[in-house]
């Protein structure tokens, strides 16, 4: 009887989402009065087990297969199929990522098992044979779901920012398991991969300066760039944006851009409609800057600025580079 | 080349969402329906691959009766056949969705031949279960994969690009294969008049439901607490930077 | 932002263009203390003007709305935010080039440049059109395109700035406080503020917010469907916001208006779609806005398939934006507008188009300000003109689904209303049905226009009674007008005149009041009656009516059926709060039947009777000696209680014949039977409202009377003045001393040929009265010499036409030109003042 953690990792690098899923599984275990153990995928990913050590995991079962050399999400679904039938935990948690997600889905579609994604919230008195009472995010998190998952195994995501990760080191066992992998999963690995530039990326960037329809075109981006590039942050957007071809949709901040939660979110021209507001609010503190003072996001926001962008950005910026001077 | 797109209904929010009073549903009294955005791009990614190679893009959804106006939509921007399968209650369990449409579309298949691409949008936009689309490939015994930012098909072999933190991964499916599309691969195009127009005509092939009810059931939908806000005005206009910038080496991202 | 006050003078709720432009109006009129607050945010709040077309074609039959939208547009160009673009309305329907016709005449009265194209010519001006399709346009230069969130920002923020204006967006309206009939203070989620005045600017919110206070204001949300289509090469390579004139595509009542690189269609054509104002989401449950809901796309499709037979290249255009926009609709398509009956202080500012926004806020401002508008007459807007029966939802419904799909349609200056109809019917109406009455509805009451038994007089008096070549001029006509016009001068006539309204006003502070009411004196012996114009603070036409005194603290007050609401009102917001005076609304009591011809005197002398002194009953002495012009007696028709009133519209010796509505279709049947040996025959309106009328030179309060006019003017001053202050009087006493600048005149056509040959009969609907050389006729004030009414005059053989004319061609027998359907009349000035045509000396009344 156990609730088992299933570690997301790039290469070997556990993710910081891992950290909370760990954390939640581990709280999970002792509510239900039971153990906590994690599962790694791939020997690249064997290293981890004294990272999840640190979180209190008893046991650190590590699958497998020569085949997992990289992230393939049919391989490493089948692979935590097996796991679990070995293994019959009462709970199986992953991340509330692409990954997490697309790899709970492809377990639960091997074990012909119900999943619940996104999960925010468990029932408090779950003790792990009956029904698991969730709360989950739809509509990216502006809308909740109550729901029962009734399954003997449960298989969940957790949400992105819910749950800190919190350390409680324990002494693990590490306990490998040889998964069997044919070619009808073997197809679906990475085959090649372009790697990013070094530097921030939009999700994980303290700074986000976002523009919206109010900034006007594409060339009109240059003051907001600038400001980025002055605090070490990125530009985001929009729906708006993007759909105007102003730019791409990489920059795109909302339900289907990117979710972010950066320490200061500037939100320049964004009215604040609940596409992209579902994107921005896990946003530690945001600033708006709007002419309206009462535009939605201006409301929301904890710090607001009323006025034009176009010439309060570069202000901000003056004034940044006057106190970089002294 | 022949091609599934799996769409779903969807309703079209503002800023706040409503909730029936049975919590049971979206209010949608007064909101219009779309079809959801990652699909909405799947279609236009399919009807790209078959300007560029010929062929047919069939849409398929399973949703109300009245999902027929989404099915329109898709035909109305280049999908060239329509498939209903009509059920009676707005939303099924994602276990019970992919039963059925497995079963449709092996029947499909039947009869019209294997459809080389099954896409699927990443997730829906209303109860964003993430699973469907992977389900039904399983079901199928097709290779999947989701997220795709990019999508290309050259001599049976469809190439995958995504995003992760570390850079665009690549993955190679032989054809028939299934993908889940993300929003950003392409710029959906709009329906034009004329393809409005002649989406009228099309036919709507019509295909019975049939699933069991899965493991994850709904209670009930709830709004999460508003987040309360009392806003700091730092100032208006430009005379606001002084402000900003002290905000920010507070904040600790400005030294 | 500052604090949420808790006491204003004026609370405006609502910043849409109507709120916005009428705080600032009223700061201009020096208003002060003012709070505007709205519930959604700013600069758009979310109600029609954020997603309105916003162009303005000025063009429009009804004067009020014409004058109304000009202002706006000189407001609109004032601010800088007009773009002219020019506009072309295109015929599908050689019907609708006749309608042009009508068009390029409207234009002219109001000095709007305007010409008819050919379709080669709308294809030069429009290069991307389908000429194949199109027979003709109609091309006004001065069309444009307006920033109404722009406008109404900038008005907003005018007021503001002086310092007169607090606004506070994302503000709710709780309640409306009502103390003692007047309104006491805005309820908000903010907030409560105590205000003297209260307006309701909230479009198509307007009701729910007035219901709050207890008050009405009728008029339904309603879609209008709209969609945005691009890009498009051609209006891209225009690189501007709008190059081309807008197109309305009047037979499909359609409309394709460029918005830089893409083309807004939008349309009137589809099905009458109505919301309620409760059911109208939020703000933050809304996709778009709240007035913007989602595209039922069936609507639309129909509408689709001619907007690309009419231009090829929408149909490859991207369909970007598509909704089903709400704007607000009333019973008679006009606003709604002014202080509520309901609750004093609290004003009405709704159902109002951005073509019209600006000039309404200032309409309405100085409304508020000077007790009655400067810039023209509200009478069609009053929202005091409406019944009882007027205001509610089923009636809303229905007349609102019948003219929504008028709004590009042509509509005949008589045209009757198909629904709601039989919803207030006299006593005689079985009797005329039975005889063949064809009714036209008189808010609500079913009164006959001509009888189809009178149809063999149309031969006895063929003359008179020649059929109208035009189906237009024929339409909603009937020769048979004519034949009871002359079958009652000859003998005599009967007149259903129950949509009368009247007032009973009694006590001892009645006289006073009406004094302070009325110009003329009512200080008449009991018995007597007076006829007496209204006046409005500013010394124009407020109402026009009469009254009879029938006891020494009792009045009766008799005014028209399109009246009553508004002089209700006028009567009710005057009275004095001490109790001196009641108010009883007799209007649903009492039936009336006029009597006129030579033979009147001998019907009424056989069918009237009364008690003598002996208590015996004896016939009544009809006789001018003995019930001289002007008076009022009590008597007894075949047992039945009646009131008659010795006065005539028509010009003739007769009665209005009052009793209470139980006894009048037995009086109806006596007076009948008396009148049978005189051939008596029931006679309709056209006779009483138009033939009769006009022949002795009548005026009509809403036609010849108006607020713009004075009774100087319309030749209705007396030689003495009362001592009693009334409403008006210094404005009045003004006028008399200067020499007028419009005068108002009977004309008559010389010759009515038109140029194809045949005769042709202007409707009476603001036709312009030209010079001999074709140039318009302005006052000093203004205002333009227009058809105020038109009408036969069959005792002449004459058409006539009332028109005010400036002093230098008011002379008698000046010749002058009207234009009728954009084709010159020769006309004469037969009379300049108030002298009739027909019987100068009213011998036939008097004798």
């Amino acid at each position: 009887m156990t609730v088992l953690a299933v570690v997301e990792h790039d290469r070997g690098e556990i993710t910081t989402a891992s950290l909370g899923v760990l954390t939640a599984a581990r709280n999970l275990a002792k509510q239900m009065n039971t153990k906590f153990e994690a599962l790694t995928i791939g020997t690249n990913a064997d290293a981890l087990s004294t990272t999840i050590s640190k979180f209190g995991a008893a046991t650190v079962h590590q699958a497998h297969n020569s085949a997992l050399v990289d992230f393939g999400p049919e391989a490493w679904g089948e692979s935590i199929a097996q796991v679990v039938r070995k293994v019959s935990p009462q709970v199986v948690i992953s991340t509330g990522t692409e990954r997490g997600h697309e790899i709970i889905a492809q377990a639960a579609a091997r074990l012909d098992l119900p999943a619940a994604m996104n999960c925010l919230e468990f029932d408090k008195d779950f003790t792990g044979a009956e029904a698991l009472k969730v709360v989950r995010a739809r509509w990216g998190g502006s809308l909740l779901e109550e729901s029962v998952l009734d399954a003997p195994i449960k298989l969940v995501t957790l949400a992105n920012h819910i749950v800190e990760p919190s350390e409680e080191p324990a002494a693990s066992t590490v306990s490998v398991i040889e998964v069997e992998l044919d070619e009808s999963v073997t197809q679906s690995f990475v085959q090649d991969r372009v790697e990013r530039v070094a530097g921030v990326t939009l999700a994980t960037s303290p700074v986000v300066v976002s523009g919206g329809r109010g900034v006007g075109s594409a060339e009109a981006f240059a003051p907001l760039e600038e400001l980025a590039g002055l605090l070490n942050g990125v530009v985001g957007c929009s729906r708006a944006v993007t759909n105007n071809g102003w730019r791409n949709h990489t920059d795109q901040v909302g339900q289907t851009g990117t979710r972010i939660a950066p320490d200061i979110y500037i939100a320049c021209g964004i009215s604040g409609a609940i596409q992209h507001w579902v994107g921005a609010m896990a946003s530690k503190n945001i600033l708006a800057i709007n002419t309206d003072a009462q535009a939605n996001i201006v409301t929301k926001a904890g710090y607001a600025v009323i006025g034009d962008l176009h010439a309060v950005v570069p202000a901000i910026s003056a004034e940044i580079r006057k106190r970089q001077s002294k | 080349m022949n091609i599934l797109v799996c769409v779903k209904r969807v309703p079209a929010p503002g800023a706040r969402i409503n909730i029936t009073a049975d919590g049971q549903q979206v209010d949608t009294a007064f909101l219009g329906f779309t079809v959801s955005p990652h699909e909405e791009c799947a279609v236009e990614q399919a009807v790209q691959l078959i300007e560029k190679h010929g062929g047919d893009v069939t849409v398929l959804t399973l949703g109300p009766a009245e999902a027929e106006e989404q099915l329109r939509t898709a035909v109305s921007t280049g999908a060239t056949k329509a498939v209903l399968v009509p059920i009676d209650t707005t939303d099924w369990d994602p276990q019970k969705t992919a039963q059925a449409l497995a079963k449709v579309i092996a029947e499909l298949e039947t009869a019209n031949g294997k459809y080389d691409l099954i896409l699927f949008g990443n997730e829906s936009a209303d109860s964003c279960g993430y699973q469907v689309g992977i389900r039904v490939a399983l079901k199928l015994s097709r290779p999947i994969v989701n997220g795709a930012k990019g999508l290309e098909v050259d001599n049976g072999v469809a190439t995958v690009r995504r995003e992760s933190d570390a850079g665009v991964e690549v993955y190679k499916l032989t054809t028939p294969a299934c993908v889940g599309v993300k929003e950003g691969i392409n710029l959906p195009r709009y329906p034009t008049m004329k393809g409005r127009l002649a989406s009228k005509k099309v036919a709507m092939t019509q295909s019975e439901a049939i699933g069991d009810v899965g493991g994850l059931k709904l209670i009930t939908l709830r709004r999460p607490p508003e987040r309360a806000s009392n806003t700091k005005i730092l100032g208006n206009g430009p005379e606001a930077a002084s402000a900003v910038v002290d905000l920010l080496e507070e904040l600790g991202v400005f030294k | 932002m500052s604090e949420f006050p808790t006491k204003a003078k004026c609370v405006v709720i609502g910043a849409g263009i109507v709120g916005n432009c009428l705080v600032g109006h009223l700061a201009k009129l020096g208003w002060t203390d003012m709070v505007q607050i709205d519930k959604g945010p700013l600069p758009n709040p979310g109600g029609s003007t954020g997603h309105a077309s916003n162009f303005i074609f000025p063009t429009d039959h009804n004067k009020e709305m014409a004058l109304l939208t000009l202002a706006s547009q000189k407001q609109y160009i004032e601010m800088g935010m007009n773009n002219t673009c020019g506009g072309i309305e295109v015929a599908r329907n050689p019907e609708r080039l006749e309608e042009f016709n009508r068009r390029m005449t409207s234009a002219k009265s109001w000095g709007i440049d305007a010409k008819l194209l050919s379709p080669a010519e709308v294809k030069e001006l429009v290069p991307f059109i389908n000429e194949k399709i199109v027979l003709g346009g109609f091309y006004t230069p001065s069309v444009s395109c307006v920033d109404s969130l722009q406008t109404g920002t900038l008005m907003r923020e005018g007021a503001v700035k002086s310092g007169n204006l607090n606004v506070f967006a994302n503000t709710e309206v709780l309640d409306l406080e009502v103390e003692n009939g007047t309104i006491k203070a805005v309820v908000t989620n903010k907030g409560r503020i105590e205000a003297e005045y209260v307006v309701v600017a909230c479009g198509v919110w307007s009701p729910r917010i007035a219901k709050m206070a207890g008050a009405n204001i009728p008029l339904t949300p309603a879609v209008h469907q709209m969609a945005d289509v691009g890009p498009i090469d051609i209006l891209q390579k225009s690189n501007a916001e709008v190059a081309y004139p807008i197109v309305r595509d009047m037979d499909t009542f359609c409309y394709e208006r460029q918005t830089a690189g893409s083309m807004e269609v939008g349309s009137y054509a589809h099905r009458a779609i109505f919301m309620h104002p409760d059911d109208i989401p939020s703000n933050e449950a809304s996709a778009l806005s709240p007035t913007e809901l989602p595209l039922t796309q069936d609507d639309f499709d129909p509408q689709m398939e001619q907007a690309i037979e009419l231009m090829e290249m929408l149909g490859d255009a991207e369909i970007k934006y598509a909704i089903n926009g709400l704007l607000s609709l009333t019973p008679d398509a006009m606003p709604v507008l002014g202080e509520t009956v309901e609750v004093k202080n609290l004003w009405s500012a709704a159902a109002v188009w951005i073509k019209e926004g600006p000039g309404i806020a200032q309409l309405v401002a100085e409304w508020m300000t000077y007790g009655y508008p400067h810039l023209c007459d509200p009478h069609s807007s009053d929202i005091s003109r409406f019944y009882a029966h007027e205001k509610t939802d089923h009636h809303i419904y229905a007349r609102c689904d019948e003219h929504f799909n008028k709004t590009y349609g042509i509509v005949h200056p008589r045209e009757q209303w198909a629904t709601q109809r039989n919803m207030r019917r006299s006593p005689f109406y079985a009797r005329e049905e039975a005889a063949g009455a064809t009714f036209f509805d008189a808010r609500g009451w079913e009164r006959p226009q001509w009888f189809a038994s009178n149809e063999k007089l149309v031969k006895k008096f063929a003359a008179a009674c020649e059929p109208r070549a035009h189906e237009w001029d024929a339409r909603w006509w009937s020769p048979i007008t004519n034949a009871e016009h002359l079958q009652m001068r000859e003998s005599v006539g009967m007149v259903d005149l129950t949509a009368f309204n009247e007032f009973d006003f009694t006590g001892s502070g009645a006289m006073k009041f009406l004094q302070y009411m009325c110009v003329n004196n009512v200080d008449v012996e009991v018995g007597r009656s007076v006829y007496t114009p209204l006046l409005t603070p500013g010394g124009g036409f407020r109402g026009d009516l009469t009254i009879m005194r029938l006891g020494a603290e009792q009045f009766r007050v008799i005014t028209g059926a399109f009246d009553g609401g508004r002089d209700n009102y006028w009567f009710n917001r005057h009275m004095p709060q001490d109790g001196s005076v009641k108010f009883t609304d007799m209007s649903s009591s009492l039936c009336t039947i006029g009597v006129w011809g030579p033979n009147a005197e001998k019907t009424m002398a056989k069918a009237t009777q009364n008690i003598n002194a002996e208590g015996k009953l004896v016939p009544f002495d009809v006789s001018q000696k003995n019930f001289p012009y002007g008076s009022v007696r009590e008597v007894l028709i075949d047992g039945v209680p009646a009131t008659m009133f010795r006065i005539s519209y028509v010009g003739e010796n007769g009665w209005e014949v009052y009793t209470k509505m139980e006894h009048g279709l037995r009086m109806w049947d006596s007076i009948a039977k008396a009148g049978e040996e005189f051939e008596v025959i029931p006679v309709g309106m056209g006779v009483y409202a138009v033939t009769g009328r006009i022949e002795k030179g009548y005026r009509l309060m809403g036609a010849e009377l108006e607020s713009e006019y004075n009774p100087v003017e319309a030749g209705l001053n007396r030689a003495k003045i009362k001592t009693a202050d009334f409403i008006g009087k210094a404005e009045y006493l003004k006028a008399r001393e200067e020499k007028p600048c419009a005068v108002m005149c009977t004309l008559e056509m010389i010759d009515n040929t038109s140029k194809s040959g045949i005769k042709r009969f202007p409707t009476g609907g603001n036709e312009p009265i030209l010079t001999k050389t074709g140039e318009r006729i302005v006052d000093t004030k203004g205002r333009v010499s227009r058809v105020t009414t038109a009408g036969a005059a069959p005792s002449l053989g004459k058409y006539l036409l009332l028109a005010y004319l400036t002093p230098e061609h008011a002379v008698e027998g000046n010749e002058l030109r009207v234009m009728y359907m954009n084709e010159l009349y020769p006309v004469r000035v037969a009379r300049v003042g108030s002298q009739p045509v027909f019987d100068p000396t009213d011998a036939r009344m008097k004798s």
